[in-house]
């Protein structure tokens, strides 16, 4: 890790062909966004508004209060079924654990959240989809029994194409075992918030992110059951504009709010204040 | 209509047939021939369905006339009250549910209802339930604790609706609320697999303390079809997809997420209905039996405790 921020600082010295890699551009608008400054806002465009997807290590940074958050996920992934597709998801699994330097999609651990002690969990959409096995259903167990048994809230930002096809019926029973978890946060008053982030659908959406005492979606995420796709062939038609978009799950009643990147944190710590019965009034914190 | 792997029995099966009818009309003795060809009837029957291969298996759990919920409230229960509607939106003609009795108990009945001609899978959308099924569900789960009474559910889909209503009515929030209603209930809830069980539509029904599955039914995360269409970019290979994703009753045992295999009449539950819904009448009663002792916070706890142990990792 040292090394490699070592080796990228000199990079930029080298000359005017580095030049092109500090400007990005949007997925949207196509707009030439200088790095840094991409970064700093979030990975949203500041020209035309537009969300990218976001690194997991990120995510945790923009909503745990510095200094405070503690890595607890670090079960590893089998290959129960030793299942073979075009290719043995055991290969898979190690070129995503190359590619991420995670052993699984998710990434948690303990932090305080604007003041208010929380378990805090983000699923990585770039290891395989974000898709949940039995590592990511047992993570998310754990960590809502770590939360009810520390009385912390529990935050769960969900980025996912749901349940993790390999891993067959095992991860379809991770989406009861994340629902139940639950239940342990119920019984102690805990709050439960859940950010749906581009994009979360299947047994993910089906399962915990849907159960959250508040919901909190990123403008323009793709959110549902069924993917697009699959919707396409079921009903041989196009698809409306704006279809399983985080505003049309708004309009249909499914979240609470859909806020803005740069305003989240600041929602989410009013969402927790407001629900956790140890947290005294103090409005504008 | 025949599945492709048992063409050359039926085709030994129409020889013996027309043997016997020739006996018949010309006098001739063929008793040695006949016999004979029974033999080989009887072994090439051992053979293949001593040997199905998965997807084989998942023909069998989709054929015309194999038992669905109606057949079996109707054959193993008395007195079936069908309750209609979710109270707030429709009726879902893909899930189906209400009052009856087994062997004298008062119970609570819920499962997917596919069409038993084409004509009737469309007016029940291939057992494919919208929001408002789940949510005539929940309504009925509600009403077995509110009165004390088991809660029992069949499943039998390919999936939940994947269309642009069921999504529009929260078909995912749905499904998230009847895994939670389900696993709350205060009294015994058994499923049963009949044929289908295709997904988060199905687990919404079959949070169970105990799950029961039929010998040749299929039961995971997508459908064999789907499965090859997304990892071998080909529906054409879900037979291998079928083989890969361990979906039958068989795996399903090894892997804990299902507790009992209901034997199936040779050949697969359609071949002969009354047996099989007389074996999963008399899986039903000793599962209840089994659940009886236990106080309402027992049944829950033994439910909680069955889905949390389920999955496959390791420790760092």
């Amino acid at each position: 890790m040292a090394l490699e921020r070592l080796f990228r600082r000199k990079r930029p010295s080298g000359g005017g062909r580095d030049v092109p890699e500090l400007w990005t551009k949007c997925e949207a608008c196509g707009a030439q966004i200088y790095k840094k400054e991409f970064q700093e806002n979030l990975h949203v465009c500041p020209k035309c508004g537009h969300h990218h997807r976001m690194p997991a290590e990120e995510r945790v940074a923009m909503l745990a209060d510095p200094g405070t958050f503690q890595e607890t996920t670090r079960l590893r992934p089998l290959d129960p079924l030793g299942f073979v597709d075009t290719k043995p998801y055991a290969e898979r699994l190690k070129a995503y654990q190359g590619e991420t330097g995670r052993p699984d999609a998710i990434l948690g651990g303990t932090c305080a959240i604007g003041g208010v002690p929380a378990v805090l969990l983000v699923m990585d959409y770039a290891f395989a989809g974000g898709s949940m096995g039995s590592v990511v259903g047992e993570e998310i167990a754990r960590g809502a029994e770590r939360a009810a048994e520390e009385g912390r809230a529990l935050v769960i930002v969900a980025a996912s194409g749901g349940a993790r096809m390999q891993e067959a019926a095992l991860s379809l029973m991770q989406m009861a075992k994340t629902v139940m978890s639950l239940d342990l946060l119920w019984g102690k008053r805990l709050p439960y918030v859940s950010v749906l982030t581009d994009p979360t659908t299947g047994g993910v959406t089906a399962s915990f992110a849907a159960l959250a005492d508040v919901i909190f979606a990123e403008p323009g995420a793709l959110i549902g059951f069924a993917g697009p796709r699959v919707i396409r062939q079921t009903i041989r038609q196009e698809l409306p504009e704006g279809f399983q978009r985080a505003e049309f799950l708004l309009k249909h009643g499914m979240v609470d709010r859909v806020t803005d990147r740069r305003r989240l944190k600041r929602e989410v710590v009013q969402a927790l204040r407001h629900l956790h019965p140890g947290v005294p009034y103090a409005p504008g914190v | 209509m025949p599945l492709e792997f048992e063409k050359p029995i039926l085709e030994l099966e129409r020889r013996i047939q027309e043997l016997k009818e020739t006996a018949k009309a010309t006098g001739v003795d063929l008793q040695a021939e006949i016999r004979l060809l029974e033999e080989r009837l009887a072994q090439l029957k051992k053979e293949t369905y001593g040997n199905l291969t998965p997807w084989q298996r998942v023909q069998l759990a989709r054929a015309q006339g194999r038992p669905t919920t109606l057949d079996v409230l109707e054959k193993a229960f008395q007195d079936f009250l069908e309750l209609h509607g979710d109270r707030a939106f429709a009726d879902d003609p893909a899930i189906v549910g209400g009052l009856a009795y087994l062997e004298g108990e008062k119970v609570v009945v819920v499962g997917h209802q596919k069409g038993r001609d084409t004509k009737e899978n469309l007016q029940r959308n291939f057992g494919m339930p919208h929001p408002e099924g789940y949510r005539k569900a929940m309504r009925l789960m509600d009403l077995a604790d509110r009165f004390g009474y088991p809660f029992l559910t069949f499943v039998d889909t390919p999936g939940a609706y994947p269309g642009v209503s069921a999504e529009e009515r929260g078909q995912a929030w749905v499904i998230a609320q009847s895994i939670q209603r389900m696993s709350r209930l205060r009294v015994p809830a058994v499923t049963v697999i009949l044929g289908e069980g295709g997904s988060g539509g199905a687990l919404a029904i079959a949070v169970a303390n105990r799950v029961l599955i039929l010998e040749n039914a299929w039961y995971s995360v997508i459908s064999p079809e789907s499965c090859a269409a997304i990892l071998w970019r080909d529906a054409k290979e879900a037979p291998k997809a079928a083989e890969a994703l361990k979906l039958t009753a068989k795996d399903l045992l090894a892997q804990k997420v299902v507790d009992a295999v209901i034997p199936e009449p040779e050949g697969g539950a359609h071949k002969d209905p009354d047996r099989a819904i007389q074996n999963l009448k008399e899986a039903l009663l000793k599962t209840l039996e089994e659940l009886k002792g236990l106080s309402p916070e027992a049944l829950y706890q033994d439910r909680y405790r069955r889905f949390r142990r389920l999955g496959a990792y390791a420790e760092p």
